[in-house]
């Protein structure tokens, strides 16, 4: 044998001489790819956290003017106005309706997937949901530009640009998300919860509504929520079809605004550096803090599912 | 009611609400493709858009779209399979390994518009570089990211254990073992993600407005020298993609046949994400095929 | 390997031939969590024999032999003490270069396991990482090792098809193969031949005795007739204790222990 000469402590016991430096680059190698995420995040954090809180800091704009007043005039020479307010409740706006027409479609989707027909329901609307995915969402935004808006524009009064609009297309860009979380919800539900109520002679519906819905509830919601994660930091769709209006809507066909439109759209025609400006990256402070809080109630959501 | 009555009901409702997804599906798809299809040519694919006249093209656009993707996938892939193959080989349970999934976790729900604010912030202002394809490539790796790690991480986990023992007991490292077994084995499941995730990519405009910009300099194809202004490999130019023009022909620009225009590209830009998905799934099932056939 | 005239072991009454001890066991201990699964076990495993280790399922035989090659590290939970003497070494020890360690303890798993590559490739792999690069030689060795496993004649056409296109028997012995073409003092077998039919078993069986001129061999089998046919040494393991240790002859006629006996009679497990 080819290890008579040396001693098994030599061969064996880990010295300069037998030590792996490939173990040791290969280790380093990920964990600096590791730490790349890690500093991603907190530079992101922080550079935007820093940006964000300038237009307050040393503009001086009054961080409560700016979350609770309806007066967004940045450009008066005399007096500017940085009331936010608008497009804060814009924003939540949209989410909010959208989740409402997203959730029961997405939901109901899913469980006639699983409960219904679970055996072809799925293979044909699992790819389906795939390709609406894959729909980028410029291209949404021009379908709900030369289709729902003129559309809205025959149907009600008005311009078409609206709540109503931005609210349609993003139900629809939000809609997969749903329905592919609340399909795996409802998958993976024991079988016993089924067989035991079919056994005390429930109806399928009754099993659906009593058994199973409460069964998956905190599943479904983190679907709702990270549906209304989407909407909310959707930007170039709704930009195209809310109509940007500084006003705060009285009715869903009234043209509005969100904080990702009014970005979207000024960033580039303001100077760098100056308060109408730094008001834009307080907006998208605000983004980034109401996605950190999406996140909470993810967690939340599902500490309560492991319950 | 009767309960009977009511299983009924909810069953044609719910009949209704999946009917309404698939018939939002095509009819999404075959608007997109019938407006569209009209407006793709040979021409519309290889000349230059115009910014007055009616007529122009898409050519540097789809290129863009193409390098930009190109150049994201670079830095994307080898960062995100390293960092799936952290999280599922080296990762310690722990406060550490939790604090990484929640920058995971975060990166994964930025909203891109934020991704493209960091980017105009940092790639575009601090460092100057101004509108450039590396500026947005970088903005599209963050939002990429996630993604790509999830992937590996799954890919890399999926491997049956039986085949890193094997290795293992063999007397190979760990890191040879993680080189020659699992990444190998987890290839096709890396491909797949990545294939799909490029999809998502291509179609991605908010994050990249604000970093390569929303124009592109004259551009001579004949020209590879990656340093030069004019030449198309330069990553230090700006650089509109297709999606990116999309919006901007339709909230900015002053063509007049924008709807022919964006009808086209659309139709393109679905058609390329449509053709990610199916090369995806044909590639993934291809190698899946060859590693386990058994003959 | 120079054999010392051995002399503590005769008193032993172990008869005939020579022997020499090529790993000493000493009051271990193996834990999975606060779980034990082996409780202070202490025998000696010879030298170019064949030990069985026998038991029923759970009873702690497996977890012994992977912490011969320290398979256990993989499973962060589980942590050893006490102590296994390898030459002048106790592998247990936290400064052990396990990658060595397992290139001289081979194993081979219950399940056949080959990779994912042609047969050629699959014993390649190992002698790639170890430097071994030049095409002669490794064809040398590939063939010497599927040689010594007894699969050549039937292989050797067909070098370069996937491994998966080898019967379950093959494949198991071409996992013996690649695990001999390292080269190793102890080969340990962890159930090898369970998933198999009876003729593939019979094969590994043949060739395991072959081995031993070789090698050393532990093996864990749940089968009995196997251990009486093929072992040397038996030890019976129940819930984690070495109930009994001794020749097979010895434990398959005249078990000291009454509790070997009933197993051995097949009253339980």
């Amino acid at each position: 044998m080819e290890n008579t000469t040396t001693s098994a402590r030599e061969r064996l016991v880990k010295s300069n001489k037998n030590k792996s430096n490939g173990e040791l680059r290969g280790k380093m190698i990920v964990t600096l790819s590791a730490i790349i995420m890690i500093t991603a995040t907190v530079a992101i954090t922080v550079f935007l956290a820093t940006k964000g809180l300038q237009a307050f800091l040393v503009n001086g704009v009054s961080p409560i003017e700016f979350l609770t007043s309806t007066d967004w005039n940045p450009t008066d020479e005399g007096n500017p106005k940085f009331g936010a307010f608008p497009f804060i409740y814009g924003s939540l706006a949209v989410t909010l309706l959208s989740a409402l027409i997203a959730a029961p479609i997405g939901i109901g989707a899913a469980i006639f997937m699983t409960e219904i027909a679970p055996a072809w329901g799925r293979k044909i609307l699992q790819p389906v949901i795939e390709l609406l995915v894959g729909i980028p969402s410029v291209v949404y935004g021009f379908i709900g530009l030369t289709v729902l808006v003129p559309f809205i524009r025959n149907q009600f009064d008005g311009i078409g640009y609206s709540l109503l609009a931005g609210t349609i297309v993003l139900s629809v860009m939000i809609l997969p998300t749903i329905t592919t979380i609340a399909t795996d919800a409802m998958g993976t539900l024991p079988r016993n919860l089924r067989e035991g109520s079919y056994a005390l002679g429930a109806t399928r519906w009754q099993t659906i509504r009593k058994v199973l819905v409460p069964a998956a509830l905190p599943s479904l919601l983190t679907a709702i929520v990270l549906g209304m994660a989407r909407a909310f930091g959707e930007a170039l769709a709704v930009q195209m079809v809310i109509g940007n209006s500084r006003a705060i809507p009285s009715s869903i066909l009234d043209t509005s605004a969100t904080l990702t439109s009014i970005i979207t759209l000024n960033m580039g025609y303001t100077t760098y550096g100056s308060v109408e400006n730094n008001t834009l990256w307080s907006m998208g402070l605000i983004l980034l803090i109401i996605s950190f809080v999406f996140i909470l109630i993810i967690r939340y959501l599902s500490s309560r599912r492991r319950i | 009611m009767n309960s009977r009555v009511a299983d009924r009901i909810a069953t044609g409702v719910l009949i209704g609400l999946a009917t309404i997804i698939v018939v939002l599906l095509v009819g999404l798809f075959s608007y997109i493709l019938a407006k569209g299809i009209p407006n793709i040519s040979w021409s519309f694919l290889t000349s230059p858009s115009s910014t007055v006249q009616a007529g122009g093209g898409i050519r540097d656009q789809l290129f863009n779209s193409f390098y930009i993707l190109f150049i994201t996938m670079l830095i994307t892939v080898p960062l995100g399979v390293l960092g799936g193959i952290y999280m599922a080989e080296y990762a310690q349970p722990g406060k550490i390994t939790h604090f990484i999934r929640s920058c995971i976790e975060m990166l994964a729900s930025l909203p891109s518009i934020v991704v493209g604010m960091f980017g105009l912030l940092i790639f575009v202002n601090t460092i100057g570089w101004g509108y450039t394809i590396i500026g947005g490539a970088l903005a599209l790796t963050i939002f990429n990211i996630p993604v790509m790690v999830r992937v590996s991480e799954d890919a890399v986990r999926s491997v049956p254990s039986e085949q890193k023992e094997a290795s293992l007991a063999l007397g190979i490292t760990h890191w040879h073992t993680i080189k020659t077994v699992l990444i190998p084995a987890a290839f096709p499941g890396i491909l797949t993600g990545a294939i799909l995730a490029s999809g998502r990519v291509f179609g991605e405009a908010a994050a990249l407005l604000f970093t390569a910009g929303l124009s592109t300099p004259k551009l001579n194809y004949m020209n590879w020298n990656p340093f030069s202004e004019t030449s198309p490999l330069n990553i230090f130019r700006p650089a509109e993609t297709l999606s990116v023009h999309i919006w901007e022909i339709n909230t900015q620009g002053i063509i007049p046949d924008v709807e022919e225009v964006a009808n086209g590209a659309s139709a393109v830009l679905v058609l390329s994400v449509l053709l990610f998905n199916l090369l995806a799934r044909w590639l993934g099932s291809t190698i899946h095929k060859k590693i386990t056939a058994s003959k | 390997m120079k054999t010392p005239i051995a002399t503590s072991e005769q008193k032993q009454s172990i008869p005939k031939k020579e022997t020499d001890t090529i790993l000493k066991v000493s009051n271990l201990s193996i834990f999975y969590g606060s779980n034990q699964a082996v409780k202070h076990a202490t025998f000696d495993i010879d030298k170019n024999k064949v030990t069985a280790l026998i038991g029923p399922s759970g009873c702690g035989k497996s977890t012994f032999l992977r912490s011969i090659n320290r398979m256990n590290d993989l499973i962060p939970i589980a942590r050893s003490e006490g102590e296994i003497m390898y030459e002048d070494v106790n592998i247990l020890n936290k400064n052990i270069n396990v990658v060595a360690l397992r290139k001289e303890i081979g194993m081979v798993f219950q399940k056949p396991n080959p990779f994912p590559k042609s047969i050629y490739n699959n014993i390649a792999h190992a002698l790639k990482f170890y430097g071994i690069q030049k095409k002669k030689v490794v064809d040398e060795i590939v063939e010497e090792s599927l040689k010594k496993s007894a699969l050549w004649d039937e292989v050797k056409d067909r070098l370069h098809e996937s491994a998966f296109s080898l019967s379950g028997g093959q494949q198991q012995r071409l996992c013996i193969a690649r695990t001999l073409a390292m080269k190793p003092n102890v080969l340990l077998l962890d159930e090898p031949s369970s998933a198999l039919d009876p003729i593939s078993n019979a094969k590994i069986e043949e060739l395991i005795l072959q081995l031993k001129d070789e090698f050393s061999i532990v093996i864990v089998t749940h089968n009995m007739q196997q251990a009486s046919r093929i072992s040397d040494k038996t030890a019976f393991f129940l819930n984690g204790d070495v109930v009994e240790y001794d020749r097979t002859e010895t434990i398959f006629t005249n078990p000291s222990q009454q509790k070997t006996e009933d197993y051995i009679s097949g009253r339980f497990g």
